[in-house]
């Protein structure tokens, strides 16, 4: 497919109730298209330093990634929104929440993916009315403790199987305490969930295709611009200054967390990158993995578009310090 | 954004991973086990904009008609707050479009290789060499033998390795190959030094394919502190970018 074929939609883009004509998004699309195919060759141009080739090919490379999953999060979640009826969730839940929350986190072994997948299947769960502790806690253990990720764990640091064990353990407490956390502090007002009542008079097709196109677009534009940040920081942050704190043992588990904050690396893939830094020590790096599947730049700007920025701002923090603490005291037993 | 906008950037980013998953452009991005899955991502984009599309323009038709069917078209909105159209966030999925269909920029090089350091990882026993001569190992399979088994299993064989050449720590030519277990925001170097004769004029960035042995020397990787094993080489060959340039 070339861009030149897709400016046909303009033409027939004449929205009916405009009293006045203005310009409409499609025409706006149109002309940006155009004009970035004629400036082509300046831009380019303007591209060629190795740093911002190398960002332009990290942030490209991340959302290739990411797309396959966001599409499956995005389908499933539909899947749940459209076909699946709210009673279902009530009958597989525990009704207490308390035990909701440790039945979510487990139950996040069904969900073969990364983080990218799990936002949007956790928006559609609230929406379904399944308890949002349950929910919450289901988005942050699925990507962590599916059989994937588990096996790419164990690949990469091959004959540490207590990595693996560290891991699934470490993710699912924090998970847990997450959940019940929310339920015990979390005020529903944070959240600003988008209703989905207009699905409600639709068939079920027109409203499961109406369901991805509005998850695609929503949660793949924040998807953008996590990308674009773990792109800039792949580029800017030397890896030389590492060495440097990896030496102490306290500040190297804050730092790792933090960084695995920064590179937003894929579930699937992060345990290599773990395993390649080699400086740090293993509880470290058990934060690195520990945090990077609940807590990133693209899992947040994905977490306030769905639930909204006011929910973002207090459970990203609260994640990430819980993640680490969870790291610092079950790193040394289980290591 | 209205829904027309809306389909139109569906099928643009649909199309544009269809395009980079069936032309092998996906191969600078990501690993190639993702090809089926971005194969069955793209397709499901471009019909969900062709639905888009189509159930769009049929309640346009029933609007005329005095049907309220096109209600929906402005009901779309969800309480985030932007009442017109779709999400505003979604004029932002054109960037990976334009990035993928226009700009397409090359697989990590040299100057990625450089900011990080040499990823060699130990592995609990290094089994024999299968027959080959010369033998065609990868590169980390080549540096962690050199590293972690000292080269015992390597011993006088001759053996080819395929990377590009990038200055190294002390401004000696490293051959050089990323690895990626995912996508490229993963990518992490494994270095080799060349020791011997190279031909003249070698650019960075270069491809090249080198026969040698393994020499025993090391040198120290000043990203990481990584040692960097050297391979003494008898034969460099130029060869062209590989449509496969990063190891898995």
């Amino acid at each position: 497919m070339t861009v030149t074929e897709e400016h046909v939609p303009p033409a027939e883009a004449e929205a009916p109730p405009r009293k006045r004509w203005r310009p409409g998004s499609v025409e706006v699309l149109a002309a940006l298209l155009v004009l970035v195919v004629l400036l082509r060759g300046p831009i380019t141009r303007s591209l060629a330093t190795p740093a911002l080739q190398t960002w332009l090919t990290v942030f490209v490379s991340v959302l290739t990634q990411a797309i396959p999953f966001l599409v499956f999060g995005v389908v499933l979640s539909a899947v749940i929104a459209v076909f699946i009826p709210p009673s279902f969730f009530a009958k597989a839940l525990p009704s207490h929440p308390a035990l909701a929350v440790p039945t979510a986190s487990v139950a996040g072994v069904v969900l073969p993916g990364c983080e990218c997948a799990s936002v949007p299947v956790a928006g559609a769960l609230v929406q379904r009315g399944v308890t949002p502790a349950a929910a919450f806690a289901f988005l942050l253990a699925s990507p962590a403790v599916n059989p994937i990720v588990l096996i790419s764990t164990a690949v990469a640091f091959p004959g540490q199987p207590q990595m693996v064990v560290g891991r699934a353990v470490a993710s699912l407490v924090v998970a847990c305490l997450m959940g019940w956390l929310w339920q015990a502090f979390g005020k529903g007002s944070w959240l600003r969930m988008p209703s989905r009542a207009h699905l409600d008079g639709m068939a079920k097709w027109p409203a499961f295709w109406a369901s991805v196109r509005h998850d695609v677009l929503h949660a793949g534009g924040f998807l953008v611009i996590g990308a674009a940040s773990a792109a800039v920081i792949a580029v800017v942050v030397p890896k030389t200054w590492l060495e440097h704190v990896a030496s102490n043992p306290v500040l190297a588990i804050v730092v790792m967390g933090l960084l695995a904050v920064l590179l937003s690396i894929c579930s699937e893939a992060d345990a290599f990158v773990a395993a390649s830094l080699t400086q740090f020590s293993l509880t470290a790096r058990l934060a690195f993995l520990v945090v990077g599947p609940m807590i990133d730049l693209k899992l947040f700007a994905m977490q306030a578009g769905i639930f909204g920025r006011r929910f973002a701002l207090r459970f990203a923090p609260a994640t990430f310090v819980m993640a680490i603490l969870v790291s610092a005291i079950l790193g040394p037993v289980l290591l | 954004m209205n829904k027309q906008a809306q389909a139109v950037i569906l099928l643009l980013i649909g199309g544009a991973v269809l395009r980079a998953s069936l032309s092998g452009q996906y191969l600078n991005y990501v690993k190639a086990g993702l090809q089926p899955y971005l194969i069955a991502a793209g397709a499901i984009l471009v019909v969900a904009g062709a639905f888009t599309l189509w159930y769009e323009l049929r309640g346009a038709k029933t609007a005329r008609g005095g049907d309220n069917a096109h209600g929906h078209a402005h009901g779309d909105d969800d309480g985030h707050g932007h009442a017109h159209g779709g999400p505003k966030v979604a004029w932002l999925l054109l960037a990976p479009v334009l990035g993928l269909l226009l700009f397409a920029p090359p697989a990590l090089g040299s100057y990625a290789a450089g900011r990080s350091g040499s990823a060699v990882t130990a592995r609990s026993e290094y089994a024999p060499l299968p027959a080959g001569d010369p033998l065609s190992l990868t590169m980390l399979d080549y540096a962690s033998r050199a590293v972690f088994d000292k080269g015992v299993s390597l011993g006088e064989r001759r053996i080819q390795l395929t990377g590009f050449v990038m200055r190294g720590p002390q401004d000696q030519w490293l051959l050089a190959r990323m690895m990626v277990s995912c996508c490229a925001a993963d990518a992490r170097p494994v270095k080799v030094a060349l020791d011997g004769e190279l031909p003249d004029g070698l650019q960075d960035q270069q491809w090249v394919r080198v026969t040698g042995r393994y020499s025993g020397r090391e040198v120290t990787d000043n990203v990481n502190g990584e040692a960097i094993p050297f391979i003494s080489v008898s034969d460099v060959t130029l060869i062209a970018v590989p449509q496969e340039q990063y190891e898995s």
